[in-house]
């Protein structure tokens, strides 16, 4: 029952906020100065002109091409391109999102396992070598950004050593370079949050409880400690599926991935507001879902929280 | 035996005085100074403060004695590689890298810091309101804040650059601060409501200290050490969010120039000209690294927790 009203009020709440990222994104993008022909810096004749604007709804109060633009959304249409007349925003997110979920789905589930392998290790080595290592790794791959690692892979592994294609899509190869970059960050998240769970696990009492019953040292870190630690890791989660997003941006760039994140940076160079506004609000849905998908998650696998949300 | 031993013209009453009864014999050492003594003992820290301070002392001196102005563009000494003229070399526009590096090392960190110094300012208000008047309030103010929280903040920053346009550094700043308060507020509110049902805050109420002293000497300073760290661990986000608004070309617009932009201009020569980049972008990751590895000893250092 308890379950039940959570996911209620949280799904209202998922809701309100994307009315309210909608309706602010709409609104912000509506007052820039100027419309978005004039930003095209095409002079065109008055009645081109009127045909342009009347086709993209542009002509009518603004406060009537708000409601034109939520009941298209409500439809799953987001309109059409601005720079490139005729061609659809949802289809052309269709087309590239995939790309991106594909690179940055692989770069997540490398950089969750390495990431929680590296933790435990250092929690289990404490103050020794290998945690050392562990953290070395945790820190440059939390400062160093991916617009410095990736040219610098590409000057190793493509210039140098000759092993991978410098940019490029399509087959595994071209895959190598963008999703060790990717991985890099959520390796560092990991490590360093796996290890500081580890350590909090390893201290708790049942772990004496498990140890002084004379369970074997192998057992109680695989049984007792591994996985009590790993419940928090899912609530850092949803903060590292953006993290892949945002890297996208610049990792699909400079590898020439003809992902989502590529084609947002050259809307935002071609001033195209529909592309931009439509490409913002597909992200803000799928953080918000994702959000939501992921504290549910945590809230079905984790019995404390139902229990803490009783009590309260 | 013993009282044969020492006559008794050897003691002396010397009296006691009563004020003097209370008084405490060893210096009192401040919570900043107690903190800052810790802190010297961490070598790491210790080591990444010298590091910012030669940044920021390079970026204060740097431009002034390479002998070359940031905007000065020579045809003639184009992509060159470092040399005793031009100590990390030209761009493609011929101008002295150098001094490139170091005037968009300015910029870079004045964002870095003055945005984490916003966010943290506005996240305490909020967060102290939030805390302070509790009930309604805080509810509704909560749900605002939750609402700006479920959306990552990029989409907010790239959104307002697009819509500020003309990319200066007030407005590169009002759209990196859009959403980054959300972070302090919580921190502030979750902290004021903690200290405020601790005990001691209670035995200063016992003892009769007004509500006015209690905010100010017993809650804000501790407060205060948080947000201090958790400014130091968001001048490098902020440094990077910056680098990488200019690096998809809606940050800092030439002849200015940021280390973002610096690393994005030379990534297209980059398999050329590997020089160009490497500057700009080791100054990032040296900043990013010591702000880090600062806030870590810092954390570690205020943390009355830890003290011996």
């Amino acid at each position: 029952m308890k379950l039940v009203v959570y996911i209620l009020k949280r799904l209202g709440l998922m809701l309100i906020s994307l009315f309210m990222i909608v309706t602010i994104t709409f609104f912000l993008m509506r007052s820039i100065p100027g419309d978005p022909l004039s930003h095209m810096a095409r002079s065109l004749p008055e009645q081109t002109r009127a045909n342009f604007m009347a086709r993209y709804g542009l002509d009518q109060p603004l406060f009537n091409q708000y409601l034109i633009y939520l009941r298209n959304l409500a439809q799953g249409d987001l309109g059409e391109s601005l720079a490139f007349p005729g061609r659809s925003v949802t289809e052309t997110i269709g087309r590239t999102s995939p790309v991106s979920a594909q690179g940055g789905g692989i770069a997540l589930a490398i950089g969750l396992v390495i990431g929680t392998v590296l933790g435990i290790i250092a929690a289990l080595f404490r103050n020794r070598l290998p945690d050392y290592i562990v953290m070395i790794i945790a820190i440059l791959g939390v400062t160093v950004p991916v617009f410095v690692i990736a040219p610098l892979l590409q000057l190793v592994f493509a210039v140098r050593l000759g092993w991978l294609p410098t940019f490029g899509w399509g087959t595994p190869r071209h895959m190598v370079m963008p999703v060790m970059v990717m991985a890099f960050l959520p390796i560092a998240t990991y490590a360093r949050y796996m290890k500081s769970s580890m350590l909090d696990t390893l201290g708790q009492d049942y772990i004496l409880t498990a140890q002084s019953k004379g369970v074997s040292e192998t057992n109680v870190i695989l049984k007792h400690a591994l996985r009590n630690s790993l419940l928090p890791a899912i609530t850092i989660l949803s903060g590292s599926i953006v993290g892949i997003f945002t890297g996208a941006f610049v990792v699909e760039s400079i590898f020439s991935i003809p992902g989502i994140g590529t084609h947002f940076v050259t809307s935002i160079h071609n001033n195209d507001y529909t592309m931009i506004m439509g490409t913002t609000v597909f992200f803000a849905v799928l953080f918000v879902v994702m959000q939501f998908v992921v504290d549910f998650i945590y809230v079905l696998v984790d019995p404390r929280i139902k229990l803490m949300h009783e009590t309260h | 035996m013993m009282k044969s031993d020492i006559p008794k013209e050897k003691f002396e009453i010397i009296g006691a005085d009563e004020s003097q009864q209370e008084l405490i014999g060893r210096a009192r050492v401040s919570y900043m100074k107690d903190a800052w003594r810790r802190l010297k003992e961490n070598k790491t820290a210790m080591a990444a403060l010298v590091v910012l301070c030669f940044l920021i002392l390079m970026c204060i001196i740097g431009p002034m004695i390479s002998g070359h102005s940031f905007e000065e563009i020579n045809p003639a000494h184009r992509n060159q590689p470092p040399s005793s003229e031009h100590w990390f070399g030209t761009d493609r526009l011929g101008r002295d890298l150098f001094t490139r590096v170091w005037t968009g090392g300015r910029v870079s960190i004045i964002i870095g810091v003055s945005a984490a110094l916003i966010a943290a300012v506005v996240g305490i208000l909020y967060g102290g309101i939030c805390a302070y008047f509790g009930g309604m309030v805080d509810v509704i103010m909560m749900r605002i804040l939750e609402i700006f929280a479920s959306v990552p903040s990029l989409i907010y920053v790239v959104i307002f650059s697009i819509v500020l346009g003309n990319a200066n550094l007030t407005t590169i700043l009002v759209a990196l601060c859009v959403a980054a308060w959300v972070g302090p507020a919580r921190l502030v509110r979750g902290q004021m409501l903690q200290i405020r049902n601790q005990e001691f805050v209670l035995a200063a109420q016992a003892l009769g200290v007004s509500s006015f002293k209690i905010i100010l000497k017993h809650m804000v300073p501790n407060t205060l050490s948080v947000v201090i760290v958790a400014i130091t661990f968001a001048v490098p986000g902020f440094i990077f969010t910056e680098a990488f608004l200019s690096f998809i070309g809606l940050g800092v617009q030439p002849p200015n120039t940021s280390w973002g932009a610096l690393v994005a201009m030379a990534q297209s020569e980059f398999m050329f000209f590997p020089y160009q980049m490497f500057f700009p972008a080791i100054m990032i990751a040296l900043t990013m690294l010591s702000f880090t590895l600062f806030g870590d000893g810092l954390r570690d250092a205020l943390d009355p927790r830890l003290r011996k």
